[in-house]
């Protein structure tokens, strides 16, 4: 941890958000992402669940069965088993509710009276249509903060198109860019889309909540997945409207800097990654390769030869990266002041010094899986630095606090609800 | 000027490239007083990295430094010498956020040791956005973009299994540290006012990328089912056939069908070609770890013979998540995006007027607006050095021959 931590003020138990209330409709990851930034930080964050229509997230048989403590798990006990699920809806409670069911939306209406912020990403229309769009939940509550996301936005042709992350990022561009001179691949990892998303969804969400400290006023907020994604792609899309020019992909090239890329390593597809900017660097990176004749010749001298001769520099630099593991050419370069780290794999980011030093990821035990690993939050604030590390809801597992204590209904009525399949 | 949900913070930002630029944007676009600090000389970075009208470099026309820009105050000045810092702290004296991207310690080394600023600034809010953090055995080391692809993870899994690794394209890493960093800002804030101080928010780009890009996918089939983590080229073999990218008559398409229903309707959709009866195309999990170059060159024909716009407009009819790999001039002319608004007009007294992109969401009190273009190099100089802290005219001249300003 940084020295930060310890110095006066601060303070694990201030937790910025408490005290405010989060009802999440989110499903899958991109929209929960938001309510676990803001359970996190503290906000108490009811995750919305139906039996009827569950998280695909909960669905399928778990990859984590082997670590089990339920030999031969129920339906009902294997749908809590699924670490991804566990990931995006951990410090969040549980509640059902069924909202195809007209006492399911007086739930919700009477529940969003007490909610600061209604997160939902339900394909458009969808919450309009059972009388919980923005207009119904802003009678229960003026003041409400509705963020509405959605792959491509509330309106326009696409408003309906069936999409998931890797759809969003090849309609906007992203994907376009992604392959090698000679070959376009299209495929990012993971769901890049998701992700980002999230992240810009929070500051929407905690910009309105401000907002609304100041001046009493509510926000709809449309998100399009589609667009929080283009907003990236700024530097192609300015070559397009002043130059009409298409960029297409470039591989690891990036304007400027040479060397600059991925370069084979010792051992079986090792590489690390070189970056070379100012003539001081590129001379470290000299000194850190013994200073051989090559790295004298005019055709590298500054920077503008070196990216013009960069397939030349490429070629010289793998031949010495190639008598090293990533680790050592990596302790070597950055020994010397040149910015150089290994190509890792995702468990070896999970093992690596860096990442353990910074906790960003944090151990959680479930009953039923044991412990997990997942990450911790993203930020580290010095004086409030928050996390809220407890494990995701079962299904329901929060229903008696939220209609029992938090609307105050009676057992019997909630017995009702629950026959009568509103609570389910 | 539109009012901004945002319209009451005042941010200072002092950086050197995208991380510090898009999270000093993110806040500006949206109502926040943001007021940019540049060196006297060549100003920041992106004023010479383009892309140019024309391709006639001007460190007043670079699209980036444009973009990333918007709706700031711009003022020059050398922060690293006496009489500089004395103005900055004056600077620092009426901001709730300093955001920078500065290497760790570098403030330090200017004589603006963050801590101290803290002491001296109770309220402020200091936000540094770096490759690694401020924390950590990498703490000192340099990191661009495709180091930090690197080391989070993200490169492991995208490129062909027999060449090299890549990065996500156009230095994205730096953009979600930023975003990261907006938000931590927001969260301080909230913090401050339970507290009445402000404190240091400290964003790894690489820990958002390994964390929230990466590990949250990627690292629970590795530690449950031993899966490998690894580049697979066009397609990915972890899902149901089809994700692949593939070619067709104009370009390419994206066909992903997670749900088995999607990709009964396309076969649907092509006519049922009699291979789809052959039980062999009726495994998915071996069509896509098996012998996806088979089913691949079994739908070239049809996808050879209809351009992107044709298969996305089946695909929607019916319910089949497919996507064309669309290009940047796609991009820029989507009909959708045209009808949303998305991009945006804007003059600049340099570059002239422009279309940006604009929202990354749409609010509907008090909305996202780009306010004014990016600022000249030290263009309001005179606005908030004479105007907000009372320096002369003669002051200013003085400063700028001193190269301070």
């Amino acid at each position: 941890m940084s020295d930060d931590t310890t110095r006066p003020g601060n303070d694990a138990s201030v937790l910025p958000l408490r005290g405010y209330r989060v009802l999440d409709f989110g499903w899958a990851v991109a929209a929960p992402t938001v309510g676990l930034a803001l359970a996190d930080m503290g906000a108490e964050v009811l995750r919305v669940e139906s039996r009827g229509r569950l998280d695909g997230l909960r669905l399928g048989e778990s990859m984590a069965r082997q670590a089990s403590i339920v030999n031969d798990p129920s339906p009902d006990i294997e749908m809590e088993m699924h670490p991804l699920f566990h990931i995006v809806n951990r410090a969040k409670l549980g509640i059902t509710v069924n909202i195809r069911k007209p006492e399911g939306v007086v739930l919700v209406r009477q529940m969003a009276r007490l909610c600061d912020v209604v997160i939902e990403n339900f394909s458009p229309g969808v919450l309009d249509r059972v009388g919980l769009g923005y207009r119904d939940l802003r009678r229960e509550r003026p003041d409400v903060i509705m963020l509405s996301m959605s792959s491509m936005g509330q309106s326009g042709p696409l408003r309906d198109v069936t999409t998931y992350a890797p759809t969003i990022a090849s309609l906007v561009g992203l994907h376009g860019l992604i392959g090698y001179p000679d070959r376009l691949l299209g495929m990012a990892a993971g769901g890049f889309a998701d992700a980002n998303a999230g992240l810009m969804g929070v500051f929407a969400v905690l910009a309105s909540l401000r907002h609304r400290q100041r001046t009493g006023q509510g926000q709809y907020i449309d998100m399009s997945q589609g667009e929080a994604t283009a907003v990236l792609m700024g530097e192609a899309l300015m070559d397009n409207a002043m130059n009409k020019r298409v960029q297409r992909p470039v591989g690891n090239a990036r304007p400027g800097m040479a060397p600059y890329g991925v370069y084979p390593c010792k051992g079986d597809d090792q590489w690390v990654s070189i970056a070379v900017k100012t003539q001081a660097e590129w001379e470290a990176l000299c000194r850190a390769v013994g200073n051989p004749e090559w790295t004298r010749e005019d055709t590298f001298a500054d920077a503008y030869s070196r990216k013009r001769n960069s397939d030349a520099l490429d070629k010289r630099l793998a031949e010495w990266t190639r008598q090293h593991t990533p680790e050592e050419a990596t302790e070597r370069l950055q020994s010397h002041g040149v910015a150089a780290a290994p190509v890792l794999d995702i468990g070896q980011v999970y093992r690596h010094p860096q990442f353990q030093a910074r906790q960003a990821f944090v151990h959680i035990e479930h009953p039923y899986i044991g412990k997990e690993a997942m990450y911790g939050t993203v930020w580290r604030l010095s004086g409030t630095p928050g996390g809220v590390f407890r494990r995701a809801p079962f299904l329901g597992e929060h229903n008696s606090y939220a209609f029992g204590e938090l609307l105050g209904l009676p057992q019997d009525s909630l017995e009702r609800l629950q026959a009568d399949q509103a609570i389910s | 000027m539109t009012p901004g949900v945002l319209e009451d913070v005042r941010v200072l930002e002092i950086g050197q490239g995208i991380s510090s630029c898009f999270c000093g944007k993110l806040f500006a676009d949206m109502g926040a007083e943001v007021i940019k600090v540049e060196p006297p000389d060549a100003g920041d970075e992106l004023r010479a990295h383009g892309p140019f009208p024309g391709d006639v470099p001007h460190p007043e026309r670079s699209g980036l430094f444009l973009y990333l820009n918007t709706s700031k105050l711009g003022v020059t000045l050398d922060v690293t010498g006496p009489t500089g810092r004395g103005i900055f702290r004056k600077l620092l004296d009426s901001a709730d956020v300093l955001v920078e991207n500065h290497a760790p310690g570098t403030l330090a080394s200017w004589g603006l040791d963050i801590p101290a600023l803290l002491d001296a600034f109770p309220r402020l809010v200091v936000t540094s956005v770096t490759p690694y953090g401020q924390s950590g055995p990498w703490r000192d080391y340099r990191g661009y973009d495709i180091n930090v692809s690197a080391l989070s993870g993200v490169a492991a899994g995208i490129g062909s299994p027999d060449r090299e690794p890549l990065a996500l394209p156009l230095a994205q890493t730096e953009y979600q540290g930023a975003i990261a960093g907006a938000v931590a800002t927001l969260f301080a804030l909230f913090a401050r006012d339970m507290t009445g101080r402000g404190q240091h928010v400290d964003v790894s780009s690489a820990d958002v990328i390994a964390t929230m890009h990466v590990a949250h996918s990627k690292l629970p089939p590795v530690l449950y089912r031993g899966a490998r983590h690894a580049r697979t080229g066009h397609r990915d073999p972890e899902m149901p056939y089809p994700q692949t990218t593939l070619p067709c008559k104009d370009g390419y398409m994206c066909l992903g069908a997670p749900q088995i229903q999607q990709w009964a309707r396309f076969t649907e959709a092509i006519g049922n070609p009699d291979w789809v009866q052959n039980p062999r195309y009726r495994k998915r999990r071996a069509m896509a770890q098996e012998y996806p170059d088979e089913v691949d060159a079994l739908l070239a024909p049809w996808l050879m013979a209809r351009t992107k716009e044709e298969i996305f407009a089946l695909c929607r009819e019916h319910h089949v998540p497919f996507a064309p790999i669309r290009t940047m001039d796609e991009v820029a002319s989507d009909p959708h995006l045209a009808e949303r608004g998305f991009f945006v007009a804007a003059d600049h007294p340099a570059a002239g007027p422009l279309t940006y992109p604009g929202a990354p969401f749409r609010l509907s009190a008090a909305g996202w607006a780009i306010r004014r273009p990016a600022p000249l190099h030290g263009e309001h100089n005179e606005e908030v050095y004479c105007k907000r802290l009372g320096y002369s005219r003669d002051d200013l001249c003085a400063l700028r021959r001193a190269e301070v300003v």
